[in-house]
């Protein structure tokens, strides 16, 4: 890797300070699984890498049943995948967080630093997206919040602007009848990237599904929430005809390149799959919840 | 030109202080300062595990820490693990490798066995299924895989015995 300074602050202002005086110069280090992998390729050439593991905030995690989780954006998914209380009331967030790269990989690697990397098969986006999650950011203007749906930009791009960085993601408290599900193809077992990745999300009341959000991963430029499907399953009682109606719009919704993980029409036929599997899994989780 | 930075570390069990640059992983650490070469680079881009090591009671790839992350911070390396277990001069895992000849050029073995002692820390009684998931991020050319799985398991046997 090019020479770089390396700096650890211990709080939040002393962070901002840092990345806003770099203007731009300066790469924040979070899990470092994407960040240092793409250093080493000269993928970039920071001043600075700022590791954010030493600000309290960004480490915590907080999870319950009324006021939703609120995720600090260095906590790694090894933490998420021991926690009983994050399994108990989002097992699908562990769809994700439990397949990204192996063990050692998940040792490291954040959630929070899946969504800032921007990729358009990061596995965790679709996930956050059909769970309503929300980025807390703060910079040299202050705080905002922004939808995970509009975080990310094209492939490896965001809204951050410079000298801002992602603080938490929010995820709302599941309401009663929710269950949420993401799925995701590789020709492998695992440690692969998503040739497609699908999330899907319901709130049902008895055979209805009052609400739903469908996400698709690897498809687009960007994680895409797809609208029609949402609409089309809003007030509809759960039948064959309605998977089947879902599985064409996200066939439809999905616009995929081809490339060496797979091809046009397989990635669009694979959207429409995994989603018609990921809206059974959702529904499943939110019938045993 | 950088600045060299000292980091205070504690490296199977015993307190070190070295010099890095900023840009150095903690696997070119812990070869080339240390003089720890257990730990191998394999594809130093996170996906073989040749290069694992334990940091705070947590599996990662060294190549992909930065050196500096290491101030303040426990790490174990394939070097360290046969001392936590008193009774042997091998550790019953390394013993296990070695009973089923679940090694051939042995470039992977250090990682697999520092993967499988993560393993067996976290759960003691895997089944074939778990083992084969958890070291799914280490690569092998040589063994098949097969007889590496027999090894941890009959590690676990060994060990809950």
């Amino acid at each position: 890797m090019h020479a770089f300074d390396y700096a650890a602050p211990k709080t939040l202002d002393e962070a901002v300070s840092l990345l806003t005086q770099q203007n731009g110069q300066a790469r924040v280090l979070s899990g470092g699984t994407d960040l240092l992998a793409q250093l080493k390729e000269g993928k970039g050439a920071p001043a600075l890498v700022v590791d954010i593991k030493h600000i309290p905030n960004l480490m915590a995690y907080a999870c319950d049943a009324r006021q939703g989780l609120t995720l600090g954006a260095g906590v790694p998914c090894h933490s998420i995948n021991g926690d009983s209380s994050i399994r108990q009331l989002y097992p699908a967030l562990l769809d994700s967080s439990s397949l990204i790269g192996g063990t050692q990989i998940q040792g490291r690697a954040t959630i929070g630093g899946n969504l800032c990397n921007s990729s358009p098969a990061a596995d965790s986006t679709p996930n956050l997206i059909v769970h309503e999650a929300v980025a807390h950011v703060t910079g040299p203007a202050g705080d905002r919040t922004i939808p995970v749906a509009e975080f990310c930009t094209g492939p490896g791009s965001n809204v951050l602007k410079s000298g801002e960085l992602l603080v938490s993601v929010h995820l709302p408290a599941p309401a009663a009848g929710f269950g949420a599900a993401y799925l995701r193809f590789i020709p492998r077992n695992e440690m692969d990237i998503a040739v497609v990745g699908a999330g899907v999300s319901v709130v049902l009341s008895g055979n209805r599904i009052q609400k739903g959000i469908v996400s698709l991963g690897a498809v687009a430029p960007v994680p895409l929430l797809v609208e029609e499907a949402g609409a089309a399953l809003a007030g509809q009682d759960i039948s064959d005809a309605l998977f089947a109606r879902i599985g064409q719009i996200a066939e439809e919704a999905a616009r995929p390149i081809s490339d060496m993980r797979g091809t046009i029409p397989q990635r669009k036929h694979l959207a429409g799959v995994l989603t018609r599997r990921a809206l059974q899994k959702a529904i499943d989780r939110a019938r045993a919840a | 030109m950088s600045n060299k930075i000292v980091v205070n570390s504690t490296i199977n069990g015993e307190p070190q202080v070295f010099l890095c640059e900023a840009r150095q992983t903690a696997l070119e650490v812990i070869r080339e300062t240390l003089g720890l070469t257990g730990s191998k680079e394999g594809c130093g881009n996170g996906n073989c595990g040749a290069c694992n090591i334990i940091l705070d009671g947590v599996l990662v790839n060294s190549c992909l820490v930065l050196a500096p992350e290491l101030e303040g911070r426990a790490v174990l390396t394939i070097e360290g693990v046969a001392d936590t277990c008193a009774e042997a001069d091998l550790h019953p895992i390394q013993q296990k490798y070695l009973e089923h000849a679940a090694l051939q050029c042995g470039i992977c073995t250090p990682g697999f066995i520092v993967s499988t002692k993560a393993l067996l820390d976290e759960n003691p009684n895997p089944t074939e299924g778990d083992v084969r998931l958890w070291l799914a991020g280490n690569l092998c050319r040589c063994t098949g895989y097969d007889k590496i799985v027999r090894a941890v398991l009959d590690s676990a046997d060994a060990m809950s015995a």
